[in-house]
């Protein structure tokens, strides 16, 4: 595993952001207000200890030591009714906080609720796995494992869910290259040539989409037409009439016109 | 009254052909192009109108087959991961000789939209390509088109494929 350098992000980030685009903040109100999850909340909060807690988009939201995540999980299953772990996976806040947050999110079908466990769990650290309880946690986990390279302990199968078994690296940290890193970039050629035919396959040519204005060679401006490999720039660019073709150009109302006395 | 006998002089003299053993064995070939079923992602879906009843690839002599011992072209039809890349390729060294492919789409041609760390750009990376079909998704009439251009390709080259210039050298 290559080491973490603390960066923000060397994914590939829009081309354009709006400088005066606020991100909307949704309302958070207090776990009180609604009496079946302040209920639920206080049977949690018996057993595990209950760092924050809120109600976000009718959606209740508990942060929980990492330790915990089970006992926290068991209790909502067997106590709660949170029949159904809908996701979980992690978020990386690696360069901003320096550790993952870990989510369950889970739905209440008797009392249609929906409800939210999150955690944060610094890197290289294992949660526990909720497979025991949730059979749906047993894909989610291994799909975190594959992309954030965080392990659940007790997993019946812990392996990479998505990339291949031998692939290097975890592609959803904020630090992994979306063109990939070397590795990457090397991979198919690597496992099927082998090493030594990297120099004769050549690197891998990304098409990058772009449209370069004064390059006759690859782009034909229309409108301002130059010979094939023309030097052009903004000084000498002249603007040409748009040739149609002569067939397309058809003058309809030349020549003799009959007009009719009468519908035939 | 049936005729029972051919009549020699009228039909043109003898009943002899005359021919190339190149031109004959490439007429065979290019007529009965048999693929291998190998759709990757959505141009798979064109592929299979194109073998359909409405396109009717069987009268081109197309007939796809379910193994790579059976077949003569392999249409690569999507998108190719890099996870996958090794079993393509590995289909492909199963074919048996002589063998073609046609890439099918801007996924197998170049990685398409697909600019990530998981695609890989261009499947002749890994296997030689005889026909670069672009479009996305090419239409079943392109895919047609594309087996035609690869029929007539064949009954260009010389039937000992040893005599035939190999594009993509490094990958065969």
């Amino acid at each position: 595993m290559r080491k973490y350098v603390p960066k923000d992000s060397v994914q590939k980030k829009a081309y354009y952001t709006d400088r005066f685009h606020v991100v909307p903040s949704t309302p958070r109100e207090k776990v009180d207000s609604d009496p079946v999850y302040a209920e639920q909340l206080e049977a949690l909060a018996a057993k595990v200890e209950v760092k924050s807690s809120r109600i976000e988009l009718n959606c209740m939201v508990v942060e929980i030591n990492h330790e915990d995540n089970f006992k926290a999980l068991e209790v909502l299953k067997e106590e709660c009714g949170y029949a159904v772990l809908t996701e979980m996976s992690a978020v990386d806040y690696l360069a901003k906080d320096g550790n993952f947050e870990v989510f369950y999110q889970m739905l209440n079908l008797k009392e249609v609720k929906r409800m939210r466990l999150v955690m944060r769990i610094e890197q290289g650290l294992a949660v526990e796995s909720a497979v025991p309880l949730y059979k749906s946690a047993n894909f989610a986990e291994r799909e975190m494992f594959d992309m954030f390279g965080i392990v659940a302990n007790n997993h019946p199968f812990m392996k990479r869910i998505l990339m291949p078994d031998d692939w290097e690296g975890n592609p959803l940290l904020k630090t992994y290259p979306l063109h990939g890193d070397e590795f990457a970039s090397w991979y198919e050629v690597d496992k099927i040539f082998g090493k030594d035919a990297r120099e004769a396959i050549g690197p891998e040519n990304r098409d990058e989409a772009k449209v370069e204005r004064y390059d006759s060679k690859r782009f034909s401006r229309v409108g301002y037409e130059v010979p094939f490999g023309a030097d052009v720039n903004a000084e000498n660019e002249t603007e040409t009439a748009i040739e149609y073709s002569k067939t397309f150009l058809v003058d309809y109302n030349k020549g003799d016109t009959k007009q009719l006395k009468e519908r035939k | 009254m049936a005729q029972h006998q051919v009549n020699y002089a009228s039909s043109g003299g003898l009943p002899v052909a005359l021919t190339t053993v190149d031109h004959l064995v490439n007429w065979g070939r290019s007529n009965s192009l048999w693929p291998l079923t190998y759709g990757l992602a959505c141009c798979a879906i064109e592929m299979m109108a194109a073998g359909g009843s409405r396109y009717d690839f069987d009268r081109f002599g197309t007939i796809f087959r379910a193994s790579p011992r059976q077949s003569d072209v392999m249409i690569l039809a999507g998108t190719l991961s890099k996870k996958h890349a090794e079993f393509a390729r590995r289909l492909y060294d199963q074919m048996t000789e002589p063998k073609w492919v046609i890439s099918m789409g801007s996924c197998a041609n170049t990685g398409g939209m697909f600019n990530t760390y998981s695609t890989v750009q261009g499947v002749d990376r890994i296997i030689p390509v005889d026909i670069y079909l672009p479009g996305c998704a090419p239409r079943p009439e392109t895919l047609q088109y594309a087996l035609m251009m690869l029929q007539k390709k064949i009954r260009k080259q010389s039937a000992n494929m040893n005599k035939n210039t190999k594009q993509n050298l490094r990958l065969i």
